[in-house]
């Protein structure tokens, strides 16, 4: 049924297309690991975007916090992915010793492996299941659920909503990150976990290869998940959190358990954010605190609104475009401007630009690049409306006082 | 050319050292007269290359040679303003000019002609040398007519005390006319008495005078006279004993054993590594000791196979874990104090705890100056945050770009005004000017057009910020900018050796509550604060009483802004001046105001108050980890704002919740 | 020479490319750059950015090398992690750069480790370090903690006669890693652990009354009190002006710092600091000939006369230059060539005496401990022979038995106890 909507047709179909050609590509030579690194991160960072979307560009919920879900799912995977490289590097070393090892050996020696670099070699709590990568995997997806969960609940239950909500959301990042940054928390700190694209078990396999893996596993998971975050905006679902998104007060007159919504929403997005995080942080290689300081959510806010709030494919291009002319810029990729009295670097400008083309979509274009969409197709894409007030609830207050 | 002439010339200066050194070895009591350089270089190495661990006997060779022009050479030393000629290994006092040196002669000053910059080489004594040239320039000084040098001698002479320079201090007192130094010569006096005295009733009496003390020498002096050493077995015949340390509470187990095991009381504990290294010794026909070496592979299993080994006497023996009792009962640990004289150390302890006590309340005291200093900054930053938060509703990300704009207006004032006192008058009102422009601006261009759309206003404000900061970066560059505070900034008030606050700090306590009493009578006692007090609690009634929103709006932006321009430069005097400055402040000042109440002043106090406030206890509770009193604060600010959302401070208005 | 190759070639079959001599030389030779021009670490990374870029147009200037200009391929990893492996993937398999100098931080090192290991880079690493890593990737150009930290804590002991030690970092990995260095180092010493007060900070801290109370307070029992400062970056500025206003001179408390250098120092008021201290293995005020050609280069280069030099600037320096004379050596940019030549290359330093890169991809070094002055530069109060630098530090049970010999045993984690090679890719 939601195959049937032209816009999930069309974005599958490019998706595929992308994907395939990327490979072929890659297969002939003509494009660099590190592009087909950067697509299949790319892929990842748009399933984010794409649950901001849903939080964020349907129900109004501007969570500033939602990376930190994409980061604690890196945590998830990266803390076995360590774990069972270190194992296989240790194994050898001490099964080759006279006598049998211990489990207690065994651990002493991966943790020394892992903590030494912070200058310890107690294994923490943390890492007592580290060893599976089924329960890290399921980790992954179920801590940043049950942070959301708890987060969600207490903050929906006290009617904290609009601002506030974003700015508490943005503490309870920086309260992680900063968690994350301390050595003691038993995450390594500042450093984090480093080395996760060397995948156990494929050690022998080119990285070249492994990218293409990866590209592919990002594809399908941000087509499931396109499918999926389509399917809860068509039906009534979909209706309840756009009218959240409009006007609180009056979907709770009419009955709605408006917390109840705006509580699976944000833990769903949650737990879909986590998965993105553990498909993407084996691409990055290296995931730790900084990942997840605020900023980072706040980028993904700006992805959704320069590509486009209330559209799905809105936050798929954004977050492409970004993260793509991000790349282009930083690499050394765009031709300086020589203004005479003035070379114009666009490593140093690149922010400067990012930061203002921002505030000018904001002002002049608050549907964003998806905007162009319509424009292209001339007639206003069904089921879009003007996007409405963004502060509902308060309005409410607004007319009790 | 000039290689071959020079070759026999330093040959021969080294002949002449040689012959000199022999001479003053000879003769030490000829030194005497043959003046400064021949006493030198006697020790010319020594001299060239000292270090603290063996200067000591040239510096008791020099002060007692009783060349009078001795303490200025010594002084000079200690001032890095001797040098030394590579030809001859001559010592001379040395000006830099350029690229030559201008030499003085060390006898007289008298004027010994130049050198080629690399002909010369500084003498650069470290700072061990020089405390340890300065204690033996105290003799000296203690009568010297200069108060300063008097004032210098003192201090070195408290941090290093010494026996010997009691009975020169005695002296001096009586014709010290200073009083302060008067006063700072007796303290002293007892300081070294304690410690150093014979008679016992004067150090009673100075341990006396210690007790009502606060000061860090005073307890200095009372914690070195409470040294303790740490004797395993039954102590001495007259020993003074401080305490018998009972295992589990005041010394570890493990650290009870270690004590044992190097007293040869106790085997010492079998390592994990030693035990391996044994079992492995012993593997025989793929058995240790009759267990298959396949079975080793617990930590049980090695550890039985282990004491099987022992038994068998293949391997050292395990301490008894059983028996550490009865052995420590026999073989106490104990604490004796270095000091024999027992009334002594009881009237000492008395007395430490007793300045403890008073300690502990003046570190209470200072943390209390710190929390309101911190609360402070806080306020500075946050008030401007809250009150256009409160008028209009948005959230201004930018608000810490502004902080950063002000420090850095306050950078480029000092950069064209060198003189720092008139650069801050200029740069505070400069400042408020420079980021109200910037927030009128703002407010103009961008949060004007995003009216009614709050959450987009935070986010195009968050965009201006990455620009901006990345802006600054690229002018100023990325390295941090100085900016220096006026000296009479500079330094603490001091109440006692624990109480203290740097007068930046009070500068900007004295700046918030200038700029609250400010805040309050705008908004109390004018005609914009009537205004905006209307605006914030019912725009549209207000706007149909004639009052024109916008206009108000401006008002406000720019005042806000003003403020976090001013607060800005007061961070910048006691921080880091750097692009990114503003953005550590940013989450902070949202909280501030959230917790406090928006839109409120007192409510940014509250909240300012209690955020520094906690900020300082958790710190307190855990010293060695600044971080996690952070993140705890944050967590509990979450938590905070889910039972009281509306802030300490509570307000009925458009935007209150 | 032949025979070195061949047991190499032998040791690491992995790496059995061409062999060197029949490797043709691509024109130009291309130089990779890899330092943050954007976000927090651009403040220290710019600099070596255009300190490379200087050594190249002087290295042009001279003729070039094998015939071909060299030329620097900046990109700017933007001090994120991440983005340091994927910039350094695209240096090497996309400009194809022969050679990397780059990073800062620990935490940016341990990111493009994998990436230089699984193409075969060769990056030289510039800065002062926590240790406890050799890859044969790698070379280690600034100092490990032997050459830098544990002779400050001798000068602390020795010639102040330290007895209680405040160690004050940043917390992340290369104070946390020095400071349990230096904790065991101090305990070996004989200082009890009551004595050793150690205290984290977050980046850029700017708060600093209530710790610089707790250190003064702990001088309270007599005994001299010294404090050993890893504090990084901007916080050591508020650091500092804290402790000028506090009144507490270095003859009262004594500081040495291991991240504060000439440029730290720019940003600051120095006249209430004068006497602190740092420790380095190069300061700017080094009275030698090739010091005054080097910061008169460096002050042409950047047509700024009050530009300051500093230690990692010296270890680039060094390590341009080593690379380029082995370049030469091997007659070819290929990697395993010019890492086989590097072992045992020299170099004069600019502060004197001559550095040498040991099996262990680490330079010998002299340790210079340096007093501020007003003006915002060091007086070298003393300066050790070169102190060759130690992988794995002696001072940690765990890491004492482990030494680094890539020429001899190709091993870079090998255990002298088991006598096995522990891992021959890093662990990161």
């Amino acid at each position: 049924m939601i195959l049937r909507k032209p816009s999930v047709l069309i974005f599958l179909s490019a998706l595929a297309l992308v994907t395939i050609v990327t490979t072929l590509m890659a297969q002939a030579g003509l494009v660099s690991t590190s592009f087909v690194k950067l697509l299949g991160k790319t892929l990842c960072l748009a399933i984010a975007a794409l649950a901001m979307d849903l939080v964020w560009g349907f129900t109004g919920i501007l969570s500033l916090g939602h990376f930190a879900f994409f980061g604690i799912g890196g945590y998830a995977i990266g803390m076995w992915l360590m774990w069972d490289r270190t194992e296989n590097i240790v194994m050898p070393s001490l099964t080759g010793g006279p006598l049998p090892p211990t489990p207690f050996q065994i651990e002493e020696a991966i943790g020394t492996q892992i903590f030494g670099v912070v200058g310890s070699s107690d294994v923490p709590w943390l890492w007592s299941l580290a060893g599976s990568l089924p329960l890290q995997l399921a980790a992954a997806v179920l801590v940043p659920g049950l942070i959301a969960l708890i987060f969600g609940w207490l903050a929906f239950r006290s009617r904290v909503t609009g601002v506030y909500l974003s700015i508490l959301t943005q503490a309870g990042t920086l309260a992680l990150s900063l968690w994350l940054f301390q050595n003691d928390s038993g995450l390594r700190g500042n450093n984090g976990l480093s080395g996760l694209q060397n995948i156990p078990g494929l050690r022998d396999v080119a990285q070249s290869v492994v990218s293409l893996w990866f590209l592919w596993a990002s594809a399908i998971a941000l087509a499931l998940a396109y499918l999926i975050a389509a399917w809860t905006v068509s039906g009534r679902f979909g209706s309840v959190l756009r009218g959240i998104r409009d006007d609180e007060a009056r979907v709770r007159f009419l009955g709605y358990e408006v917390e109840h919504y705006k509580l699976a929403v944000f833990t769903g997005t949650a737990m879909v954010t986590g998965l993105a995080g553990a498909l993407y942080y084996p691409q990055a290689g290296i995931v730790n605190p900084a990942e997840i300081a605020p900023i980072a959510s706040i980028y993904l806010a700006v992805w959704v609104a320069i590509g486009g709030r209330g559209r799905l494919y809105g936050a798929v291009i954004g977050a492409a475009v970004v993260s793509l002319a991000s790349s282009w810029f930083t690499g050394g990729g765009a031709p300086a401007i020589n203004l005479g009295f003035y070379v114009i670097k666009w490593t140093d400008w690149w922010l400067v630009l990012l930061g203002f083309s921002f505030v000018l979509v904001t002002l002049f274009a608050p549907k964003g690049l998806g905007g162009l969409v319509d424009l292209w197709t001339g007639r206003r894409a069904r089921g879009i409306g003007p996007l409405g007030p963004d502060q509902g609830s308060l309005r409410g207050k607004e007319e009790v006082a | 050319m000039t290689i071959p002439t020079e070759r026999p010339a330093m040959t021969f200066a080294r002949l002449l050292r040689c012959f000199l050194t022999c001479v003053c070895l000879a003769l030490p009591a000829a030194a005497q007269d043959a003046g400064v350089q021949v006493l030198l270089q006697t020790y010319s190495d020594q001299i060239a290359k000292p270090s603290r661990q063996t200067i000591q006997p040239v510096l008791d060779a020099l002060t007692s040679s009783g060349i009078p022009t001795m303490p200025d050479f010594l002084e000079a030393w200690a001032d890095k303003r001797v040098v030394q000629r590579d030809a001859d290994g001559a010592f001379f006092y040395g000006k830099r000019e350029g690229d030559t040196w201008v030499l003085q002669s060390v006898e007289d000053g008298a004027d010994a002609g130049t050198a080629a910059r690399r002909d010369v080489s500084e003498l650069k004594p470290n700072a061990g040398v020089r405390r340890l040239i300065a204690t033996a320039l105290v003799q000296f000084q203690l009568n010297d007519p200069d108060p300063a040098r008097r004032l210098a001698a003192l201090d070195s002479l408290s941090r290093s005390p010494s026996a010997k320079l009691l009975g020169p201090l005695r002296a001096s007192i009586e014709a010290e006319d200073v009083p302060a130094i008067r006063a700072r010569k007796i303290a002293l006096d007892r300081l070294i008495a304690v410690q150093f005295g014979t008679d016992v009733e004067t150090r009673l009496a100075a341990i006396d005078w210690m007790s009502d003390q606060l000061s860090l020498e005073a307890r200095a002096a009372l914690n070195r006279l409470l040294a303790t050493e740490l004797i395993v077995g039954s102590p001495p015949e007259n020993a003074n004993v401080a305490r018998v340390l009972s295992v589990g509470k005041d010394i570890s187990q493990t650290d009870a054993l270690a004590l044992l095991a190097a007293a040869d009381i106790l085997p010492p504990d079998v390592s994990r590594a030693d035990r391996d290294a044994a079992l492995i010794a012993a593997i025989a026909d793929e058995h240790v000791a009759g267990t298959p070496v396949a079975t080793l592979n617990t930590e049980a299993a090695r550890w039985t196979a282990y004491e099987t080994l022992a038994i068998a006497g293949q391997a050292p023996p395990r301490p008894a874990q059983n028996a550490v009792a009865t052995l420590l009962e026999r073989n106490p640990i104990t604490e004796i104090y270095d000091e024999p004289d027992p009334i002594l150390t009881a009237a000492a302890a008395a007395a430490l705890a007793e300045v403890e006590a008073r300690v502990a309340r003046a570190q209470a005291f200072d943390l209390a100056l710190d929390a309101l200093s911190l609360a402070s900054i806080y306020f500075l930053a946050a008030i401007g945050l809250a009150i256009t938060f409160g008028v209009m509703g948005v959230i201004n990300m930018a608000h810490g770009e502004f902080i950063m704009m002000g420090a850095y207006t306050g950078y480029v004032v000092q950069q064209i005004i060198p003189d720092k006192t008139l650069s801050l008058m200029v740069a505070l009102p400069l400042a408020f000017a420079v980021a109200a422009a910037a927030g009128v601006a703002l407010e103009r261009l961008v949060i004007r057009h995003l009216a009614h759309r709050p959450l987009e206003t935070l986010l195009a404000t968050f965009g201006i910020s990455v620009a901006l900061q990345q802006i600054v970066k690229n002018v100023f560059g990325t390295q941090a900018v100085p900016l220096t505070s006026p000296d009479w900034l500079a330094g603490a008030w001091v109440l006692n050796d624990v109480v203290g606050i740097s007068y930046i700090r009070i500068g900007i306590f004295m700046l918030a509550t200038m700029f609250l009493a400010l805040l309050v009578y705008i908004l109390r006692r004018t005609r914009l604060g009537l205004e905006v007090r209307a605006v914030t609690q019912n725009p549209g009634m207000a706007a149909s009483l004639g009052i024109d929103p916008d206009r108000v709006g401006m008002a406000t932006f720019a005042l806000g802004s003003g403020i976090a321009g001013v607060a800005g430069v007061a961070i910048g005097l006691f921080a880091q001046v750097t692009s990114e400055m503003g953005a550590g402040y940013i989450v902070q000042s949202f909280m501030t105001v959230v917790v406090g109440g928006v839109g409120s002043v007192f409510g940014t106090l509250a909240g300012a108050g209690l955020i520094g406030g906690l900020q300082k206890g958790i710190e307190w509770l855990n010293p060695s980890n600044t971080l996690a009193a952070q993140t705890y604060m944050i967590l509990f600010i979450i938590l905070f704002i889910q039972f009281r959302p509306r802030g300490i401070v509570a307000q009925k208005g458009r935007f209150a919740q | 020479m032949t025979m070195t190759r061949l047991t190499t070639l032998t040791l690491l079959p992995m790496l059995a490319s061409l062999p060197a001599a029949a490797q043709q030389v691509d024109c130009p030779i291309k130089v990779g750059v890899l330092h943050s021009l954007s976000g927090t670490m651009a403040i220290s990374e710019t600099t070596l950015k255009d300190t490379v870029e200087m050594l190249v147009s002087q290295q042009n200037e001279k003729g070039g090398l094998l015939g071909c200009d060299v030329e620097a391929v900046v990109v700017d990893p933007a001090s994120d992690w991440p983005l340091f492996a994927e910039k350094a993937r695209e240096l090497l398999t996309v400009e194809k750069v022969d050679v990397i100098f780059g990073s800062w931080t620990s935490v940016s090192r341990k990111s493009v480790l994998p990436v230089l290991e699984e193409l075969n880079g060769l990056m030289f690493y510039p800065v002062q370090y926590e240790g406890e890593e050799s890859s044969r990737n790698v070379f280690y150009t600034g100092a490990a903690p032997n050459q830098q930290a544990i002779p400050a804590v001798d000068y602390f002991l020795e010639e102040l006669g330290v007895e209680r030690f405040a160690l004050l970092g940043t917390d992340y990995v290369y104070p946390r890693t020095t400071n349990n260095i230096l904790e065991a180092y101090l305990k070996s010493k004989g200082i009890a652990e009551e004595d050793i007060f150690i205290n984290y900070t977050p980046f850029g801290h700017s708060d600093w009354a209530t710790i610089v109370g707790d250190v003064v307070e702990m001088s309270e029992d007599g005994r001299q009190v010294g404090v050993i400062s890893t504090i990084n970056g901007d916080a050591n500025i508020g650091f500092y002006k804290e402790l000028a206003a506090a009144e507490v001179s270095a003859d009262d408390i004594p500081v040495v710092a291991f991240s504060v250098g000439e440029e730290e120092l720019s940003g600051l008021d120095t006249s209430n600091l004068e006497g602190h201290l740092a420790a380095w293995n190069y300061f700017m005020t080094a009275d030698t000939p090739e010091n005054a050609a080097f910061i008169k280069g460096w002050r042409d280069f950047i047509g700024d006369d009050s530009r300051v030099t500093n230690d990692p600037m010296e270890a680039h320096y060094i390590g341009f230059n080593m690379w380029v004379n082995a370049v030469e050596d091997a007659g070819t940019t290929d990697v395993d060539a010019v890492r086989e030549a590097m072992y045992g290359q020299t170099f004069p330093n600019l502060t004197g005496g001559v550095a040498e890169m040991l099996p262990n991809n680490h330079l010998t070094k002299p340790v210079l401990i340096g007093e501020i002055r007003a003006d915002g530069q060091f007086d070298i109060i003393s300066q050790t022979e070169p102190v060759p630098g130690d992988a794995w530090t002696d001072y940690l049970t765990e890491s004492a038995k482990l030494k680094s010999d890539w020429p001899g045993l190709g091993c870079g984690m090998y255990n002298t106890e088991t006598e096995s090679c522990v891992q021959i890719q890093s662990n990161y």
